[in-house]
């Protein structure tokens, strides 16, 4: 079956090709200038025509883009204290590239469209103009030194992460092809660790020193919890390979790399229960259903189970390739208010009581 | 001294008269032009494969787990029942890269332009060395075919990405294409690396010293400026790849540590310690990023011949058009940390690399600006090669502009790494550069060749191309601002992206229509090659040396002496002359003056 819809697509393009050739063919008045190769006063006018038509067509998918998707993009929505810091700037510089896109495209277009060539016309002998020349070097330099201005301020902002008294300093360790996380507990530090003290015999898989008194007291989880408010302070670890911690909703990435601890912080706005009852949640999240019902429909056909219902969840996914299956290295991240936080971090296990006797 | 050079150079080679065989003339042969053709051949073939394989991601992505017959075909044990298996996944991802950007744009692109033109335009017998440049293609053809060999390992080819970031790819445990399959893409990249740097070392000793009387630096046409400027960065930045390589070949071999630290994977830990991924990640990019520049310079260098000769107008502002391509290249050098924002080094280098970064956008919108003008009041002429360049200048701005958001350390925190950084580099460097090494098929297929391309399938072909290209890339750039990340097997396991598969439906239509439209291409390509129609001597009545030798190729290029050279390559339209065009070898009329350039 496939094959023959291969054979019927490659069929159908040849037609396409051979009437194509046959159009431009017809479109050639005068017979005897053709046999050159060279285009003549026939080909630049149907051309030109068709630059126009392009440039029209560029403006179109722009247009059905930005309508269609322009509320997808993470442009807003986002559940951090430095989001929109990096959402303006986002914003300002789409600004910029759409006026400069619209205008230089149209520019480029229509003067192939206007300039297309005609037999006995002459064209302008015009090589150098200092002048133009430090117009379009000058301006650029403007625009450029406010988006870099901005863009270092922006990004010092977001790096330069200072640990107050009430930061929560929390682990992220990655490994082919999952995700823990690991708090301080009651004092506040991380105890020490290694992959070299790894035993999976006492299920010691972080590799924690077990005889750092900080330790005990840490707690090794497979969810993400954050109280909202509240500053968090990532320090990442891999064991294996590159990984990247990427937390789209929290505008927030770093990448964890074996025999070093990188870092990146936060501070979360929105907990979970708000961002999922906010009327563009709502709609992305009704759509999205709807896009599952009808796969589940062909599945079940199929003989399959249905998918299940989605809910929103924030999430926290692997950016780096890092092997076969890192398309699903993922874990789910919850925000949600400080009495929550503490009452679900009550329920885990403290390291020391984790460990296999 | 430079005349005198190219003279002597002449009476020890310009022998036309000795027979030569099949072998020494199509195979092992010295001749540039020969080995121009034999570049642009070898280049097609990996081009074509490099598009399949992309041809095949995009399906996967588009239709995830359903059995497709063409995989079964292709991929052989890698699609039991038709369906793809993750691992190949991203070999296809890795080995589509490599492909495309060294070997295809690249070797396909400077090995056939730099030495099919720096001879003809500068006016030179050949280059300055012909055994060298012999090697040079000779070990390009090895490194090909190490690489596609690759693919028969047992456990698959290279799959760590083209980036090949360690520890995945020094690790066999970490998965099966960092085996024997990783071993031979290092070979064979060291191959390439020895043989572009043969290449890179003739095409600059050529141009210092080979160049005709009169043709000073001044007036050599921006192609010539463009090649030479590719490969002194080439010179500059493929040897740090080829150190980074032959490290982690001793990392995988001999149990060094220069990239590896504190290591735990399948249950054991391993003795690596003290080294680290990031001093990689800056060798990587030492080279990689300068890469971007090799593969986009020579594109806009023959962009800048064509559209000068096609709107029979000069080039708007030569002198800003080399200052902005040496403005280009140095930049180039000290930029690598934008793509290491986030890869754990200290965020003040992010700022250094986001300051250097954005600045590059002034001597690329002064090019661009250039190309507009050049097209204003001119007499355009729309060869396929024209069209192919005003597409080029298209996707050049379209893919440029999105540079000011991934250059953006700030920005890139929530881009990098996505499908926006996907679409970025594929219209900026991939189509770009792809839309040059066509321009420069149909220009100068008729001095390849001594035949013409047929025009309207040109037409045809970049027109649906076009369309393709932006049918692919653009809706691209929202998927990846909708936060979804690059080289996924299947989106399935997010139903966050759910309403993203329709667009991803859509792309892959786009892309296999503008795939299956490259058969126009070809068959022209080959047709012509045999079947063409015999060229004229200057078929797009172009001022540059090239069109002033014969169209039967000649050993030595010239039959009689050289010609010398009087004025620059862009008197187009001159006022005073009948033609709208001058050859640089008129000498200039009494009280002509040439232009302060």
């Amino acid at each position: 079956m496939t094959a023959l819809l291969s054979i019927l697509v490659l069929v159908f393009i040849s037609v396409a090709i051979w009437q194509m050739v046959k159009i431009f063919d017809l479109t050639q008045g005068n017979a005897n200038g053709d046999e050159s190769q060279i285009a003549h006063d026939g080909d630049n006018k149907i051309n030109g025509y068709l630059m126009l038509g392009f440039l029209i067509f560029i403006y179109v998918i722009t247009i059905i883009c930005f309508v269609k998707f322009g509320d997808l993009p993470l442009m807003s929505n986002s559940a951090s204290e430095h989001g929109p810091g990096i959402d303006n700037l986002m914003i300002i510089s789409m600004v910029i590239i759409f006026l400069v896109q619209t205008v230089t495209q149209f520019l480029l277009h229509y003067f192939a469209f206007k300039y297309r060539g005609e037999k006995g016309k002459k064209a302008l002998f015009f090589a150098d103009n200092n002048k133009l020349e430090a117009i379009w070097t000058i301006i650029p330099v403007i625009v450029l030194a406010g988006l870099i201005i901005q863009g270092l301020f922006t990004w010092t902002e977001i790096m330069n992460v200072s640990e107050e008294d009430d930061t929560l300093v929390v682990e992220l360790y990655a490994q082919q092809f999952n995700w823990k996380a690991r708090y301080a507990g009651a004092d506040n530090t991380l105890g020490k660790a290694n992959v070299r003290l790894i035993d999976i015999d006492r299920a010691n898989i972080l590799g924690v020193d077990e005889s750092d008194p900080n330790a005990q007291d840490d707690i090794i989880t497979t969810e993400l919890h954050l109280p909202v408010g509240r500053p968090v302070l990532f320090k990442m670890r891999s064991q294996d390979v590159l990984h990247s911690a990427y937390m789209p909703h929290f505008r927030a990435q770093m990448n964890c790399v074996p025999g070093m601890i990188t870092q990146f912080g936060f501070t979360p706005t929105v907990t979970t229960e708000d961002m999922r009852v906010t009327p563009e949640m709502i709609d992305k999240v009704q759509n999205i259903n709807r896009i599952r019902v009808e796969k589940s429909k062909a599945l079940i056909e199929k003989g399959e189970d249905a998918l299940e219902r989605y809910e929103f969840d924030y999430l926290l996914l692997c950016n780096k390739i890092c092997g076969k299956s890192h398309y699903n290295m993922q874990m789910k991240i919850i925000v949600e208010t400080q009495e929550e936080y503490d009452a679900w971090l009550k329920t885990q296990k403290a390291f020391k009581d984790s460990l296999n006797k | 001294m430079s005349a005198h050079a190219a003279d002597t150079h002449a009476h020890d080679d310009h022998g036309h008269h000795h027979k030569e065989t099949f072998i020494t003339k199509y195979i092992f042969s010295q001749d540039h032009k020969m080995i121009a053709k034999q570049y642009l051949i070898t280049g097609t073939i990996m081009g074509v494969i490099g598009v399949m394989m992309s041809l095949m991601m995009r399906m996967q992505i588009a239709w995830p787990e359903e059995p497709n017959a063409i995989f079964q075909a292709l991929l052989g044990k890698w699609a039991p029942d038709g369906v793809m298996d993750a691992d190949i996944y991203l070999a296809l991802v890795t080995i589509h890269g490599t492909i495309m950007v060294f070997f295809v744009l690249t070797a396909g692109l400077s090995g056939t332009f730099s030495n099919l033109l720096i001879p003809l335009q500068i006016g030179a017998r050949d280059m300055a060395s012909g055994f060298l440049n012999m090697i040079s293609y000779w070990l390009f053809f090895i490194s090909s075919v190490i690489m596609v060999l690759s693919f028969f390992v047992e456990a698959g080819p290279a799959a760590a990405g083209w980036t090949i970031y360690p520890p995945l790819s020094a690790l066999p445990l970490a998965q099966g294409g960092s085996g024997a399959g990783m071993t031979m893409w290092l070979a064979s990249m060291a191959i390439f690396i020895a043989s572009s740097l043969l290449g890179s070392l003739n095409y600059v000793v050529t141009v210092i010293n080979l160049r005709t009387k009169g043709m000073s630096m001044t007036r050599l046409p921006l192609t010539i400026w463009a090649f030479f400027v590719t490969a002194v960065i080439g010179i500059i930045s493929f040897p740090v790849l080829l150190s980074a390589a032959l490290l982690l070949l001793m990392d995988r071999s001999f149990g060094t540590s220069f990239f590896l630290s504190d290591i735990f994977i399948q249950g054991e830990v391993l003795h690596y310690q003290g080294g680290s991924p990031v001093l990689f990640e800056h060798l990587f990019w030492f080279l990689g990023h300068p890469e971007v520049y090799i593969v986009l310079l020579p594109a806009l260098g023959i962009t800048s011949e064509i559209i000068a000769t096609n709107s029979r107008k000069p080039i708007f502002g030569y002198r800003a058009m080399v200052a902005s391509i040496l403005a280009i290249a140095f930049l180039s050098t000290i930029v690598w940390g934008h793509h290491m924002f986030i890869s754990g080094m200290n965020p003040f280098l992010g700022s250094v690399f986001t300051f250097t970064t954005l600045l590059i956008a002034i001597p690329s919108a002064v090019k661009a600006f250039n190309y507009i003008t050049t097209l204003w009041k001119g007499n355009l002429q729309m060869n396929p090669a024209m069209l192919f360049s005003i597409g080029l200048v298209s996707t050049f701005i379209t893919g440029g502009l999105t540079g000011i958001i991934l250059g953006d350390s700030a920005l890139d925190i929530n881009v990098h790494d996505t499908y926006f950084v996907v679409a970025h580099f594929h219209l900026v460097m991939g189509i770009s550069a792809l839309y040059g090494m066509f321009a420069g098929i149909y220009h100068w297929f008729p001095k390849m060749f001594g035949r013409m391309l047929n025009k309207n399938l040109g037409y045809v072909h970049f027109w649906v191309t076009a369309i393709c290209a932006y049918g692919v890339f653009f809706p691209m750039h929202f998927i990846g601002m909708a936060g979804l990340p690059r080289r996924y097997y299947t989106n399935s396991n997010f139903p966050l992206f759910d309403d993203l598969a329709d667009v991803n439906v859509v792309i892959t239509i786009f892309a296999l229509v503008g795939g299956a439209f490259q058969i126009v291409f070809l068959y022209n390509f080959f047709n012509s090659i045999f079947f063409g129609k015999k060229a004229i001597q200057n078929p797009w009545k172009s001022n540059t040396l090239e069109w002033t030798t014969p169209v039967e190729h000649i050993h030595g290029n010239w039959p009689g002496e050289i010609p010398h050279v009087h004025r620059w390559a862009y008197d187009y339209s001159k006022p005073g002359h009948d033609e709208d065009y001058v050859s640089q070898i008129i000498p200039l009329k009494e009280g002509e003056e040439e232009l302060q350039h």
